[in-house]
């Protein structure tokens, strides 16, 4: 790519910078219990320190195992991603436990704990610590490109096999395993980059030169690819629309995959054409699928024309698609809702613990940006997208500093991925596209989507590790010889 | 609780948030501007970084060059520090100075340091080496401001 251009990053530690700012992380988590547990009761919370010790003990236990094990790791990673998961918890223990201690707000039968998610991060961060470990060279999964690809392809078609996959909320994406239930696409979008990732790095040339200039008169206006290199964008929106829009209804997953596969291509061959094609692939396909897929058509209705009275709660709406998945969220409701949350929520918001989140359907999964929104205004939102765009900023520099082409697309599909998904979420959430149904990073809740969250981040702490590690000193002055460290 | 403790509280908890963000961008502010020496390095379109033991030229005597900066052809404005190793110009891939120029050789010309003063020499070009108007054809000292050229690319050294 460049190889002239000092890209690298210096090989510094900086672990005690890494550190502070985990220490800080933490304690702002704690701060979030505390301020909400004295806007609810006035006094502290008394689980605080149920929470407040595991919380510290497994973060703190991932940045020694990280001093140990990847000393050179960028020194944002760990805690960006532990504010950010601080804060989820901080949240769900104000929406689900808080209530439970004023004796009015209180339900019978709440069984829904924040302490499922602390238990859920403490997984999670066992399986972080796991990649960390084992995987020494991330370019190792370079060797099974088309192996991984068709992993992915698998874990996306799971739920789909009668008996094991099951519906939420109309999108058909979860699985059965008896004991728990997994959402296997979290888990297939990081295949799919790993797949991407490989398969760029062989074909790149190919995608990137080859092309067919399309002229109007002496001008040019496009260079298309030629159509036999055309066929992966083919697949993969074919994939994207047929099987996950029309068979599963998930619509979120199918534009996070198409996102992001156009992104890699992007990245790989720095040609816009690409670009081009498939956005105008995938919404030529979405505007011709309109009238046909009923579920596709409720979230269009409900996007364009939220403040309507008769969508908000309307039966037009209730008709175009199955009635279960229109009790739940087949009108506007839970838009409007979140929207006049945040609108209530304005610049310094109503503080942790001081709102009325709980009137927001399922506020705890998607909408959790809402009652952040509502409680911390403005100006708390703005650190939460801060915190995500630094995650998907240091991302992209790790790519930049990487010395593998592989790497280098891996760690890019990463932080996009991350970048993207927020944007899906939020943009859903604040109405400036669909609701599609994602998960913030970190954030809300729900085991699948923090443990693939926190995969995404060891492979990122792996590589920031690999790039910024001292390169191997030559044995003799000059000549080819090195070490090589495996 | 009053309302303005917690009013205070939730002011307090806005603030310490900012106040993770502002380090953490102050945690990556040295790899964003990063250590001083690196920029000329940046603004050398294929000049490649110098190895890594090479020290900076010592700074002493007043008339002592610290770099050499291409004036003409398609590497103008490139500016390489100079050290006490020597450079290499031509246009093989692992030469010091990488020209992408049709009349330079592999290895077309050496500059190096003897005891301070700075010396051109051939590497036995096709094309030839000129120190101003005139061919090189054996090793010369060069001071600050000479024009090198080398096919279409002119160098010179400067402080």
């Amino acid at each position: 790519m460049s190889e002239g251009l000092t890209t690298a990053l210096p090989p510094v530690k900086r672990r005690n910078a890494e550190l502070v700012m985990l220490l800080l992380a933490i304690g702002i988590t704690m701060f979030a219990m505390i301020s909400a547990g004295l806007a609810y009761t006035g006094e502290l919370p008394p689980s605080l320190f149920m929470y407040a010790v595991p919380f510290a003990g497994m973060a703190l236990l991932a940045h020694v195992f990280i001093r140990f094990f990847a000393p050179y790791a960028d020194p944002l990673l760990l805690p960006l991603a532990t504010l950010l998961n601080g804060l989820g918890i901080a949240m769900l223990w104000r929406i689900l436990d808080a209530p439970q201690l004023v004796p009015e707000f209180a339900s019978e039968g709440a069984t829904e704990s924040s302490m499922t998610q602390l238990m859920l991060t403490a997984g999670s961060m066992v399986v972080f610590a796991g990649i960390v470990f084992f995987l020494k060279e991330p370019r190792t999964l370079q060797r099974y490109p088309y192996l991984i690809g068709l992993a992915a392809v698998v874990l996306l078609l799971l739920p789909l096999l009668p008996g094991l996959g099951f519906s939420v909320n109309g999108a058909r994406q979860w699985i059965n395993l008896g004991f728990t239930s997994l959402q296997p696409s979290e888990f297939a979008k990081i295949a799919l980059v790993i797949f991407l990732a490989g398969y760029m790095v062989t074909k790149r040339d190919v995608l990137a030169l080859v092309s067919k200039p399309i002229k109007i008169g002496p001008i040019k206006v496009l260079e298309l690819p030629r159509m036999r290199d055309m066929a992966p964008m083919a697949a993969m929106w074919g994939f994207c629309i047929i099987v996950l829009v029309i068979l599963m209804n998930d619509l979120g997953t199918s534009l996070l995959l198409f996102g992001t596969f156009l992104a890699m291509i992007y990245v790989a061959t720095q040609r816009s054409s690409w670009i081009i094609l498939g956005l105008t692939a995938f919404f030529g396909a979405c505007a011709l699928l309109y009238p046909f897929v009923p579920h596709f058509r409720v979230r269009m209705i409900t996007w364009l024309d939220a403040f309507n009275p008769d969508v908000y709660c309307s039966d037009a709406v209730m008709a175009s698609a199955d009635e279960a998945f229109c009790k739940v969220s087949g009108t506007s409701q839970q838009l409007v809702g979140g929207l006049f949350a945040m609108g209530e929520g304005g610049i310094l918001g109503a503080g942790l613990g001081g709102g009325e989140v709980r009137g927001i359907i399922e506020v705890q999964n998607d909408f959790i940006f809402t009652a952040f929104g509502e409680e911390l205004g403005l100006t708390g939102v703005m650190v939460m997208l801060m915190a995500l765009a630094l995650l998907a900023q240091r991302g992209m520099r790790i790519a930049l500093a990487s010395r593998e082409l592989f790497v280098k697309m891996f760690a890019s599909g990463i932080s996009f991925l991350i970048a993207f998904q927020t944007f899906v979420v939020i943009g859903g959430v604040t109405r400036v596209i669909p609701m599609t149904g994602a998960t913030i990073p970190f954030v809300a809740k729900g085991g699948s989507a923090l443990l693939s969250s926190w995969i995404m981040l060891a492979l990122l702490v792996r590589m920031s590790n690999n790039a910024r590690k001292p390169a191997p000193v030559a044995i003799q002055d000059e000549g080819a010889t090195q070490v090589i460290s495996r | 609780m009053s309302d303005l403790t917690l009013m205070l509280i939730k002011l307090a908890f806005l603030a310490v948030l900012w106040l993770f963000v502002i380090m953490a961008v102050g945690v990556i502010r040295t790899d964003l501007f990063g250590p001083a020496t690196s920029k000329a390095k940046r603004s050398g379109g294929s000049a490649r970084p110098e190895p890594r033991r090479a020290k900076p030229a010592p700074r002493g005597r007043r008339n002592e060059p610290r770099s050499l900066v291409v004036t003409k052809g398609p590497l103008a404005g490139t500016t390489l520090d100079l050290s006490s190793q020597p450079i290499t110009i031509g246009r093989a891939k692992d030469a010091t100075l990488v020209i992408s120029d049709d009349y330079a050789s592999g290895r077309h010309a050496r500059i190096f340091s003897d005891n301070g003063r700075w010396i051109v020499e051939d590497l036995g070009s096709t094309n030839g080496t000129y120190l101003g108007q005139n061919r090189l054809t054996r090793p010369q000292p060069i001071t600050v401001g000479q024009p090198i050229r080398i096919g279409k690319t002119v160098l010179e050294l400067r402080k």
